[in-house]
């Protein structure tokens, strides 16, 4: 398929952000029909994802430190990764529709708009109400943040947005990698939810709970330690169980852009194999 | 009386069936599950090395309440899935209406059917993950015959009283139309209160006290108990299974109210 358009690259990239906001911007207005259903919804998932923290906090009832970290510092883990994994999904988290749509032959429609389809498959049945877990995330980071006892500098400070910001990329490319992989495997899309909410759960906690090899699969293979673990052990002054550096801290932005590269070119030889189920 | 049996035994069969075609699916979640069983039971570990016996559990019985949940998640429901989407997609466009017209009752078919896939996926996704649990943590899984043949009721009479909550919320369509924030509240309430969580007998206090007489203590956190033998002393594990049965005959007969409320509202419009 050729680059479209005399703009070239950066008019594709222009386009794509267009049609995904004019799609998003559809699909509000559709959602905001049933508005008792929406707002319901929207405190459901802000609640549904609060649970985790309960239950964490209801843990605390029975201990003083877990894994030898104490309830705030589990809520700055807790708080930036949920934070993180809200706005990948609010973001990106319909692709994983991608896989209905190549079974009931309806990405063949989005195959001939001129819009890139990966923007199209993400703004499909875009949920608004997903802001809900990225709000309660917000809420315990600040919580968090108040309630640490940390020699706060500016790079400390600076850090902790970076990171929730860094985080969402990453998993937004775990997202793109997983549903480039529905075109390979069909009805998958639970796997990703593996190393989404999986992931998300995981990072919640602190290293030292999980198994040395564990940690090293979500560190070097899929970096998922990159979105809160990393960073979060610099602003804490605590060492990493792996022994990186201190300058890893700063190292999420790129590490984000490193693993887009190899999720964006798993989709682009997804959408390029892809051969119609036909009707 | 032979004849519905034999309707229902087909639609169950209808049911199993259909989940059994999704085999990608089915592959995908026995990993998802085996992923979060993991992760779950080495925080489990971490808070039993810190306070050992809590909840009345050893550190093997906490960490078969992970795996043994794990194995329940998607044949109770518990984190969403299930009928009462489709249930309540039938509301909105209509399509109810067939339904009411079937010489079958509307309850019984949609509980056969909901058994159906909650058998095909009590296979299909539970048993993997638990073995994959059993392999690598040391686990306290009853050896007698008995034990595991009370567990089986008691996840049965989970699995009714689990699909008896959730027919309500498919009912609760035919005057909301949308049933997409209120399946949404109501997940949040079932992973609160079944102990997918974590075990209720780990909630303090009143607070405790409370959410273990509460019905959706029957969808897990009974059969868990029945597992485990910590309902042994008076009467082997009757006392939990009445508790179960309670609330799912009390619910089921609400569904039947609220069914009759709710199909004198329709309204058939001809084409």
């Amino acid at each position: 398929m050729p680059d479209g358009g005399p703009a070239g690259r950066g008019g594709r990239l222009w386009d794509g952000l267009r049609g995904y906001g004019l799609i998003v911007a559809m699909w509000i207005r559709a959602t905001m029909t049933y508005r008792t259903s929406f707002l319901l919804a929207t405190v459901g998932n802000a609640a549904i994802t609060l649970l985790d923290f309960v239950g964490i906090y209801l843990m605390f009832a029975h201990v003083d430190a877990l894994g030898g970290f104490t309830l705030p510092e589990i809520a700055l883990l807790y708080g930036s990764c949920s934070a993180s994994l809200g706005l990948a999904d609010l973001v990106l988290g319909n692709t994983h529709r991608v896989g209905a749509r190549i079974r009931d032959g309806s990405l063949d429609t989005m195959l001939v708009r001129p819009v890139p389809v990966l923007a199209q498959v993400a703004a499909d049945r875009f949920a608004l109400r997903r802001l809900g877990r990225t709000v309660q995330g917000l809420g315990v980071l600040g919580w968090a943040v108040v309630a640490l006892d940390v020699d706060w500098t500016l790079g400390k400070a600076l850090l902790v947005p970076v990171m929730v910001l860094a985080g969402a990329g990453i998993f937004g490319a775990v997202l793109v990698a997983g549903a480039a992989f529905q075109f390979l495997a069909g009805d998958a899309a639970e796997v990703q939810n593996s190393f989404t909410y999986g992931g998300c759960t995981m990072l919640q906690y602190p290293p030292t709970v999980f198994a040395k090899d564990l940690v090293r699969g979500v560190t070097f293979i899929v970096p998922l330690a990159f979105v809160n673990w990393v960073p979060a052990l610099h602003v804490l002054g605590r060492p990493d169980p792996l022994g990186l550096p201190g300058w890893a801290a700063y190292l999420s932005p790129l590490v984000a852009l490193v693993v887009f590269l190899p999720a964006s070119l798993a989709w682009r030889a997804g959408v390029r194999s892809y051969r119609s189920t036909g009707s | 009386m032979r004849q519905g049996a034999r309707l229902y035994a087909a639609v169950a069969a209808g049911g199993f069936r259909r989940y059994a075609t999704y085999a990608t699916a089915t592959a995908a979640g026995v990993f998802t599950n085996t992923v979060f069983g993991f992760i779950v039971a080495y925080t489990y570990i971490a808070l039993w090395d810190e306070r050992p016996g809590l909840g009345g559990y050893d550190q093997a019985q906490a960490l078969t309440f992970v795996w043994v949940s794990q194995s329940l998640l998607a044949a109770a429901a518990l984190i969403g899935g299930g009928f009462q989407e489709e249930f309540q997609e039938r509301v909105r466009t209509g399509d109810i209406a067939v339904d009411l017209y079937r010489p079958v009752d509307l309850q019984g078919w949609w509980l056969a059917a909901d058994l159906g896939r909650a058998a095909f996926q009590l296979l299909g996704r539970g048993v993997l993950p638990l073995v994959a649990g059993a392999l690598v943590f040391p686990l306290a899984l009853p050896t007698d015959v008995t034990r595991w043949s009370l567990f089986l009721v008691s996840v049965f009479l989970g699995l009714v009283v689990s699909f008896a909550i959730r027919y309500l919320l498919g009912l609760a369509a035919f005057w909301l139309m949308d049933g997409a924030g209120i399946n949404m509240m109501a997940t949040v309430v079932m992973i609160f209160f079944s102990g997918v969580l974590l075990p209720l007998t780990v909630f303090p206090g009143e607070l405790g006290a409370v959410v273990r007489v509460l019905p959706w203590a029957a969808v897990l956190q009974t059969p868990l108990d029945v597992l485990l033998g910590t309902h042994e002393g008076a009467g082997t594990a009757l006392p939990a299974l009445g508790f179960q049965a309670g609330w799912a005959l009390l619910l089921l007969g609400v569904g039947r109210l609220a069914q009759a409320a709710a199909t004198r509202k329709v309204v058939v419009q001809g084409g």
